[in-house]
C-alpha cells in the first residue's frame, strides 16, 4: 500500500535550535492519524512544513507520490491538502457562508471578466460555491448561522467553521491543528464524532494534532508521539498508552 | 450579460440626460465642482479595491493617474493635430477619444503589474512606502522628459468629443464622459466585490496565510487588484487631461495620492459607498468653506478648517463615515424612521 | 575658473552631500523614534521642522537681526546668538511635538494603524495651511551666520556653514545614542519600542515615554530646520514637505526603528543626491531617494540596519 503522505528525515532548524529532528511520518489513505506531544514538541512546526508555510532544512515530504518541498501553501492546497490553525484564522468580516465559499474558490472555472460582465458562468459558479458551502455548513451543524459575520460566532463554532472551510477545498488529507483546544467535554465529544464522520462519510484522510489524549486515543487508529522535535513512539492507541517513554514525557521527568 | 448591456445603455442615457440638464440649467462653476467630484470618485473607487478590499496599502495612486494622463493626452494630441504645436483647442473624435482612454487605462494597468509584482513581497507600511516611491519616481521621470514638455507638461489637449444634440457651455460633454466612467467603475467594483474574486481579495485582507492555505493565489489576486485600481486611475488621468486641456507632472504629486487615501478612510475603507462619500466630501468641503473664508477675509482659512475637520473626524470616528457598510435599500429602510418592518 | 579634475569634483559633491545628509539624518531620527514606539509614520514631523525655522526666525526678528521690508539682505548673526535661537526653537518644537501627540495621536492609540496615519496627515495639512495663514505664503528671508568662510582643502571647498551643520548633527546624534542606551528614560523608550504592553506591565510610564519620544524627535527637527534655513536663506510654510518625505525614506532605507540606521540612511541619501545632481541631471536627484527606497525594500524590507520580524503561525 502506498502512503498518502510520507515524510523522510524531516528536519527544521531556526537559528541554532532544532525544532523538528528527523521526523518520519507515513499516513495511509483513509487513516485517522494522530500526532501528539507535549507543548513545544514541534507538532505545529511539522504542519507548517507539510503545508508549505516553512521550508524544511532537511528531509522530504511526499504527498500522493509527489514532492511537496519547495511548493508554497497555495500549491500545496491545490494538491489536496488542507488545514486548520491552532490560533483560529477565519476571515472575520466575511459571513460564515462566505468563509466556507472561499475554500471552494480554487476550483472556480471562471475568469475575472465572467464576474465583471456577469455572464451565465458567473452565476453558475456562485451557485456551485454556495451549494457546496451550505452543504458543508450543514455537515458541521452551522447552517443556521450562515448569514452571520464570522467574527460574531462563538469560539466552538469558529473552530467548526475553520473545518468546514478546509473541507470546501475538497482535500484528500485534512490536517487539524488542535481542534479541541478550549472546548468543554461535551463539545469535545461532538467534535470527535464529526472528525470520524469526515473520514467515514466524506472519505477524507485526517491528520490530527491534539493535546487532549482522550480525544486522540478515542478516534485515531495510529498515533505518533513527538517530544522536543523527536519521535519517541509510534503505534496503536493501546500501544502508545502503555509505552513508558510516552508516560514519562507526559507525566514529568522532563 | 444581457443585463450588463442594458445597464450600460441605461448609464449612457442617464449620463447624457445629466449632461443635458446641467448644461441647460446649472452654472458652469458648479458643473466644474461636479466634474472634479466625478474624477475623485473614479480614483477612490478604484483604489478602494486595492486598499479597502485587498488590504494592500498603496499610496502611489497619483503615479498611475499621471501615466494615464500623459499617455492619453499625447495620443489625443497626435490623433487630433498630428503634432505637438500651438493653436486653438479642438474636439477629439469619438473613436480616437475612446482609443486614448483605452491606451491610458492599459498603460497604467501595465504599470500596475510592474508595481504590483514586486510589491507582493512587501507588507503593511513597507508596501505603502514603496508605492509612494513608485508614484514619485513616475512623476520625476515624467518631469525629466523634455519631449513631454518637462515640468510644464503637455498643453492644448483636445476637448472631449461632441455628442449629438449636446450644447450649452462650449458644447461641453465633460459631465457625460466623466460620469459615464463613474458609473462604469462603480458597477464593476460592486460586481468584483460580490464575486468569488472579491471574496478572495477580502480573504487576503483578513488573513493572508489562511487565504493561501485555502488555495487563494494571493500573489496573482493582489496583482489583479492593483491592475483594477491602476486601470481606472489611468482613465481618470486621461479624463482629467482632456478636461483641463493641460497636464503637468506636478499635478500628480504624493499629496494627490494621499488625498485619495484620505477619501477612502474618511468614507470608510472597504466600502464602495464610503469611497464615493469620501470623494464627494474631500473634493467639495474646501469649496463649501470658501464663502466663509471670503466673508472673514482670511486667505487660506478654508483649507485650515478642512484639515481640522479631518483630524477631528478621525479622532472621533476612526472607522470613517460608512465603516465597511454599503448603502443599500436595507440600510436606508432602517434609517428612515416610521417605516420599520414589524418583524424583528 | 580653473579646470577641476573629476575626482575633485566628485569629492566636492560628496562633501556637500554629507552636509545635506546630516540634516536628513537629524530629521530621520524623529521618524524612526516615533515609528519605533508607535508604528506610526508621523507625517506632521516635516511641519515641526518648518515650525522650527519659523520659531528661530521670530527670535531673530525680535532680536533685531532681520532686514527691513524692502527686502535687503539679512544682517549677519553672531554664533552665540545662533545657538540661542536654536535652543529656543528646540524647546518650542519639543512642546509642539508633545502637544500634537497628546491631542491627535493619543486618543487613537489602540484604534488600529490607519486612523492615526490619516490623523497624522491631517495634522500635517493643518500645520501647512495654518502656517500659510499665520506666516503668509511668501518666503521669508532668514539671517545668515556672522561670516561665511570657505575652507579649501586640495580644491575641495568646505563652507563653514556646512561644517557647522555636520558638527552639530554628529554631536546631537552621539548624544541621542548615549541617552537612549545609557539612561533610564532611554531604557524606557527602548522597552516601549520593543513591546509597549509589557513595558507598561513592568512599570514604565508609557505616556510620559511617548511624550518624551516626540519631544526629542521634534527638538532635533527644529535644529535641522534652523540649520537648513541658515544655509538656504528663505523659509516657507511648505518647506517641510519634500525634505520630510526624503528624511522618512532615509529612515526606512537605514532601517526604521534604528538610530544608526537613520544616520546612515540620511548620509547615503544626501551624498547620492548631491552626486547625481552634480554629475548627471538635477531632476534625477529627486528620484534618487525613491530608487534607493525601492531597491532596499525589495532586497531587505527591514532596511539596511533593521531587524526583521517573523510572523508566528
Amino acid at each position: 500500500m502506498t502512503a498518502l503522505l510520507e515524510t523522510r528525515g524531516l528536519t527544521i532548524r531556526f537559528g541554532g535550535l532544532c525544532a523538528v529532528d528527523c521526523c518520519d511520518l507515513s499516513i495511509q489513505p483513509g487513516q485517522l492519524f494522530g500526532l501528539i506531544g507535549p507543548n513545544g514538541a514541534g507538532k505545529t512546526t511539522v504542519f507548517n512544513m507539510l503545508t508549505g508555510v516553512y521550508l524544511p532544512s532537511e528531509g522530504t515530504v511526499h504527498f500522493g507520490g509527489k514532492l511537496v518541498n519547495g511548493r508554497n501553501p497555495v500549491q500545496v492546497a491545490r494538491m489536496g491538502m488542507s488545514r486548520t490553525f491552532q490560533n483560529i484564522r477565519l476571515f472575520d468580516e466575511l459571513s460564515v457562508l462566505e468563509n466556507a465559499m472561499t475554500g471552494a474558490h480554487q476550483h472556480a472555472r471562471i475568469n475575472l471578466f465572467d464576474s465583471l460582465l456577469r455572464t451565465g458562468r458567473h452565476f453558475r459558479e456562485e451557485e456551485r460555491q454556495r451549494d457546496k458551502a451550505y452543504r458543508l455548513l450543514e455537515f458541521m451543524g452551522l447552517e443556521d448561522r450562515a448569514g452571520l459575520p464570522a467574527k460574531a460566532l462563538p469560539y466552538g463554532h469558529r473552530r467548526r467553521l475553520e473545518i468546514a472551510r478546509a473541507l470546501a477545498t475538497e482535500p484528500k488529507l485534512l490536517c487539524l491543528d488542535e481542534p479541541a483546544a478550549g472546548m468543554n467535554t461535551g463539545e469535545k465529544a461532538d467534535l470527535a464524532k464529526l472528525i470520524r464522520r469526515i473520514r467515514d462519510e466524506l472519505k477524507i484522510t485526517v491528520l490530527l494534532i491534539e493535546h487532549d489524549m482522550k480525544l486522540v486515543m478515542g478516534i485515531c487508529e495510529v498515533v505518533q508521539v513527538l517530544e522536543y522535535g523527536k519521535t519517541i513512539a509510534r503505534g496503536t492507541p493501546a500501544e502508545i498508552q502503555s509505552n513508558p517513554r510516552v508516560i514519562e514525557a507526559y507525566l514529568g521527568g522532563g | 450579460m444581457p443585463r450588463t448591456i442594458a445597464l450600460l445603455m441605461a448609464g449612457i442615457v442617464g449620463c447624457y440626460g445629466l449632461n443635458w440638464f446641467l448644461s441647460e440649467f446649472i452654472e458652469v462653476v458648479y458643473v466644474d465642482y461636479l466634474n472634479l467630484i466625478g474624477l475623485s470618485i473614479i480614483l477612490a473607487v478604484g483604489l478602494n479595491v486595492v486598499n479597502g478590499l485587498t488590504g494592500q496599502f498603496s499610496i502611489g495612486h497619483a503615479g498611475f493617474m499621471a501615466v494615464g494622463a500623459f499617455v492619453g493626452a499625447l495620443a489625443s494630441i497626435l490623433f487630433t493635430y498630428g503634432e505637438i504645436a500651438a493653436g486653438p483647442l479642438e474636439h477629439a473624435g469619438l473613436a480616437q477619444f475612446l482609443l486614448c482612454l483605452l491606451f491610458s487605462g492599459v498603460a497604467a494597468g501595465v504599470l500596475g503589474v510592474v508595481v504590483g509584482a514586486p510589491a507582493l513581497r512587501l507588507r503593511g507600511d513597507y508596501l505603502a512606502i514603496a508605492t509612494l516611491g513608485f508614484g514619485e519616481i513616475t512623476r520625476i521621470l515624467l518631469t525629466a522628459q523634455d519631449s513631454l514638455g518637462g515640468p510644464t507638461g503637455l498643453k492644448r489637449i483636445p476637448k472631449m468629443p461632441l455628442l449629438p444634440g449636446a450644447s450649452g457651455w462650449d458644447g461641453g460633454t465633460s459631465v457625460f464622459w466623466i460620469y459615464l466612467f463613474v458609473f462604469v467603475v462603480i458597477v464593476l467594483a460592486v460586481r468584483l466585490q460580490r464575486s468569488t474574486f472579491g471574496r478572495a481579495l477580502i480573504a487576503i485582507r483578513e488573513n493572508e496565510l489562511a487565504a493561501e492555505t485555502m488555495g487563494v493565489p494571493s500573489a496573482r489576486m493582489k496583482v489583479v487588484a492593483f491592475v483594477f485600481g491602476a486601470f481606472f486611475a489611468g482613465i481618470a488621468g486621461a479624463l482629467y487631461a482632456h478636461y483641463q486641456h493641460s497636464v503637468r507632472p506636478d499635478d500628480f504629486t504624493a499629496v494627490r495620492s494621499i488625498e485619495v487615501i484620505v477619501m477612502l478612510v474618511l468614507g470608510g475603507l472597504g466600502s464602495v459607498t464610503g469611497a464615493v462619500a469620501g470623494a464627494v466630501v474631500v473634493t467639495l468641503l474646501p469649496q463649501l468653506l470658501r464663502p466663509i473664508e471670503e466673508a472673514l477675509g482670511i486667505d487660506g482659512l478654508s483649507m485650515v478648517v478642512y484639515a481640522l475637520l479631518l483630524v477631528t473626524m478621525m479622532v472621533f470616528r476612526p472607522q470613517g463615515i460608512f465603516g465597511q457598510r454599503e448603502l443599500s435599500l436595507k440600510l436606508l429602510r432602517r434609517l428612515i424612521p416610521g417605516r420599520r418592518k414589524e418583524s424583528p | 575658473m580653473a579646470e577641476v579634475s573629476l575626482t575633485t569634483e566628485l569629492l566636492q559633491y560628496v562633501a556637500n552631500g554629507i552636509a545635506k545628509g546630516s540634516t536628513y539624518a537629524l530629521m530621520a531620527v524623529g521618524y524612526t523614534l516615533v515609528y519605533g514606539v508607535l508604528q506610526l509614520i508621523n507625517f506632521a514631523h516635516a511641519e515641526v521642522y518648518m515650525l522650527g525655522s519659523y520659531f528661530a526666525w521670530f527670535q531673530a526678528k525680535w532680536a533685531g537681526y532681520l532686514p527691513d521690508d524692502k527686502g535687503a539682505r539679512a544682517e549677519t548673526v553672531p554664533i552665540g546668538m545662533v545657538a540661542l535661537f536654536v535652543a529656543g526653537a528646540m524647546a518650542a518644537c519639543a512642546l509642539v511635538g508633545m502637544l500634537i501627540e497628546r491631542v491627535a495621536y493619543r486618543p487613537l492609540r489602540g484604534a488600529g494603524r490607519l486612523a492615526p496615519l490619516i490623523t497624522a496627515i491631517g495634522v500635517s495639512l493643518l500645520l501647512q495651511y495654518g502656517g500659510q495663514v499665520v506666516f503668509g505664503t511668501e518666503p521669508k528671508l532668514f539671517p545668515t551666520f556672522a561670516e561665511t568662510r570657505v575652507y579649501d582643502v586640495g580644491g575641495v571647498k568646505f563652507p563653514n556653514t556646512n561644517i557647522y551643520i555636520v558638527l552639530t548633527s554628529v554631536v546631537l546624534m552621539l548624544g541621542l545614542t548615549l541617552f537612549v542606551n545609557k539612561t533610564r528614560p532611554g531604557a524606557a523608550m527602548r522597552a516601549c519600542s520593543h513591546d509597549m504592553r509589557t513595558a507598561r506591565l513592568m512599570g514604565v510610564n508609557v505616556n510620559a515615554t511617548v511624550s518624551l519620544t516626540f519631544a526629542i524627535g521634534s527638538a532635533l527637527a527644529a535644529v535641522a530646520g534652523v540649520l537648513v534655513a541658515m544655509d538656504q536663506p528663505a523659509i516657507t510654510p511648505l518647506m517641510g514637505v519634500r525634505i520630510g518625505l526624503k528624511a522618512f525614506v532615509a529612515a526606512v532605507v537605514g532601517g526604521i526603528g534604528s538610530i544608526p540606521g537613520a544616520a546612515l540612511g540620511g548620509l547615503l541619501l544626501g551624498v547620492s543626491e548631491s552626486v547625481v545632481s552634480g554629475l548627471w541631471k538635477p531632476v534625477y536627484s529627486e528620484a534618487v531617494a525613491f530608487v534607493f527606497l525601492i531597491v532596499v525594500l525589495l532586497v531587505k524590507p527591514s532596511g539596511i540596519l533593521g531587524k526583521s520580524v517573523r510572523e508566528k503561525v
